[in-house]
């Protein structure tokens, strides 16, 4: 177990990979297990004394542990870096606040990508099938590891949302307070048929060779592209997008052909190539999958306050967007309702915006309110200072 | 410190140490926030507007955004001890459904209401054929949020109506101390401006869950059996 720590400018104070041992498995789902896990994640602020001030970021389906840090293959800031810093919502003065990379994924946690030990080669599809609550397990071995017995706060939107859910429902007493933003207790039939198409272009590109790319040199671009091309598509609103792009044109006139005479062809066709850049087609795959099979309801026998039966100590708050089509409000909702009928102490905000699910990393000043306003009653309430 | 609302102080009182307390159009969470401090409440508010449940939050109170017309439903049956709607039953789409709901989701209800059976209300009628605009309720008539106003003789009928047991009652004038009161007597009906409800429900159950004296030291008239000394009902309008 070793913690490289690499100081980077802005609030990090930490990060690297932690190493578990082959003797200390990640026990999954399915039965199987991976060993040995490795784990890539960042800190950013101080662990106080009592160990009571840290804050666990869940990131979502393409996100990574670059919370707040550079990313390294973009160089772009962290996919919430506008969160993090003194007076904002997640602040490093105040919090020790910590977020990892997913297992299945690909920025430095085993994934598919990594080495097999059995085989020496890249794992492609012989990496076992892995879900939301196996990622949490995951995580709370890093948390674990790092000596802290209670998180002060467990964050995340979209699929980090559901590793909120999850680890109020595995660990609630690992927990005090919990943050759940435009996500749901389970996928629905269309959030699985989006994902369906995402996979079957991946797998379509003959450059996937059956999951075996990375042996072979090559990479399922255009697949993955597409896939991405087509999931961007979920993240935003039709206002948003009829606002950003509307029907304006590339260039004067239409080409009569098949470029991207649009802008929002162009558009989307930007964020399909700038994603293969930082992402595995595999990960991809396998992260979706996790999506898929999440229903908290149904591993606590169809019941969703079932669910949060023991994690009535927790105080959680649930926030959804108006615009988000994706995991739309009536989603949070039920969370709220299950969470009421357990007995849990809950709030719930619907906040106005037309920027559909993606509002979450955006510019939302309520979104920023809410968490500043739930967190800093959360610390006086923990007795933070 | 600015002054404690009467039907706060009100409410306060008549509020058990401890107790599970719903709160229903919460606003920023003045009240909730009172009741966890003095009674150490383990409070829930409901609330409409998004910058109210933005305070509630920052002030660390449960709260959810939500619409009492059409929310209450997703809570589970006795989930709490009281329920309170303060000075908003008149403005709910449908009261009816909404005063049964309480007394689904909580063993005991705190309701106020304005009476539109008090004097000024019937003199701005009868006098000037207009419609009142008084200190309880100020707006005109083509402004107010108020669409279901009832008197005190219309409340007590329709709690009568859905089997509710009136516990106690207040009356609540602005500027004036509370006074408790039958508001069954038809002075009342001329003389309370607004009138605060401690409800129950009339089934088998409730009476031992809830202990019956909860005015604390205050030793209250109970219309439990009650001795209907009312007239014949006023006519409704």
């Amino acid at each position: 177990m070793t913690a490289q720590a690499q100081i980077a400018g802005g609030y990090e104070t930490g990060g690297g990979t932690w190493r578990f041992p082959a003797s200390q498995p990640l026990k999954l789902d399915s039965g199987g297990e991976i060993a040995p896990l490795e784990v890539a994640y960042k800190t950013y602020g101080r662990l106080n004394e009592t160990k009571s001030n840290a804050v666990l970021v869940c990131h979502a389906l393409t996100g990574d542990q670059h919370l707040a840090s550079t990313h390294p293959v973009t160089g772009k800031p962290g996919w919430w870096s506008r969160f993090v810093g003194p007076g904002l919502p997640l602040d490093p003065e105040r919090y020790f606040i910590i977020c990892s990379n997913v297992v299945g994924g690909c920025m430095g946690t085993t994934g598919p990508a990594s080495t097999n030990p059995k085989t020496g080669e890249p794992y492609g599809l012989s990496f076992p099938v892995i879900t939301i609550a196996d990622m949490v397990r995951a995580q709370a071995m890093l948390i674990e590891a790092m000596g802290i017995d209670t998180l002060f706060a467990v964050v995340g939107g979209s699929m980090g949302g559901m590793q909120v859910l999850t680890w109020a429902a595995d660990y609630p007493e690992k927990i005090f307070s919990a943050v759940c933003i435009a996500a749901a207790a389970r996928h629905s039939a269309q959030n699985i048929a989006f994902h369906e198409v995402g996979r079957q272009a991946i797998m379509a590109d003959p450059n996937w060779m059956g999951g075996a790319y990375l042996k072979a040199g090559v990479r399922p671009e255009k697949g993955l592209a597409v896939a991405r091309m087509a999931a961007h598509i979920t993240y935003l609103s039709e206002p948003a997008l009829q606002r950003k792009f509307g029907r304006e044109l590339q260039r004067d006139g239409l080409s009569w052909g098949f470029d991207a005479d649009f802008q929002v062809e162009s558009y989307l066709r930007h964020q399909g190539a700038s994603f293969v850049d930082r992402f595995d087609a595999n990960s991809y795959l396998y992260i979706t999958r996790a999506l898929d099979y999440f229903d908290l309801a149904a591993r606590h026998g169809g019941s969703l306050a079932e669910a949060f039966r023991k994690a009535r100590g927790v105080r959680f708050c649930v926030l959804s967007f108006s615009s988000d089509w994706l995991y739309p409000t009536a989603e949070s909702r039920d969370i709220v309702r299950a969470l009421n009928a357990a007995g849990c102490r809950a709030s719930f905000v619907e906040i106005e915006s037309d920027k559909g699910h993606d509002a979450f990393f955006l510019d939302e000043p309520q979104l920023d309110a809410t968490l500043r306003g739930f967190l800093a009653a959360q610390a006086a309430a923990r007795g933070l200072a | 410190m600015t002054e404690m609302r009467e039907d706060f102080r009100e409410i306060l009182r008549l509020v058990r140490p401890g107790a599970r307390v719903l709160d229903i159009g919460c606003g920023e969470g003045e009240l909730l926030e009172l009741l966890s401090r003095e009674k150490r409440v383990d409070g829930q508010g409901l609330e409409i507007s998004p910058e109210g449940v933005a305070a509630c939050l920052a002030r660390g109170l449960a709260v959810v955004q939500g619409d009492g017309d059409r929310d209450l439903d997703h809570f589970p049956t006795r989930a709490f001890d009281y329920a309170v709607l303060s000075k908003t039953l008149q403005q709910m789409r449908e009261p009816k459904h909404v005063l049964s709901e309480l007394l689904r989701i909580a063993d005991q209800a705190v309701v106020s209401v304005p009476n539109f059976g008090h004097w000024k209300v019937r003199w701005a009628l009868l006098s000037r054929g207009r419609m009142p605009e008084t200190g309880a309720l100020p707006e005109p008539w083509w402004s107010t949020p108020n669409i279901h106003l009832c008197t005190l003789a219309d409340f007590t009928a329709l709690c009568d109506d859905l089997g509710l047991r009136i516990d106690a009652c207040v009356a609540l004038a602005e500027g004036r101390k509370a006074r408790q009161i039958d508001p069954r007597r038809p002075i009342e009906n001329w003389r309370a401006e607004t009138a605060l409800f401690l409800l129950s429900r009339k089934t088998a159950d409730t009476p031992e869950a809830v202990p019956q004296n909860l005015f604390g030291e205050v030793e209250l008239p109970k219309p439990d059996a009650p001795a209907p000394r009312t007239k014949p009902k006023r006519r409704k309008r």
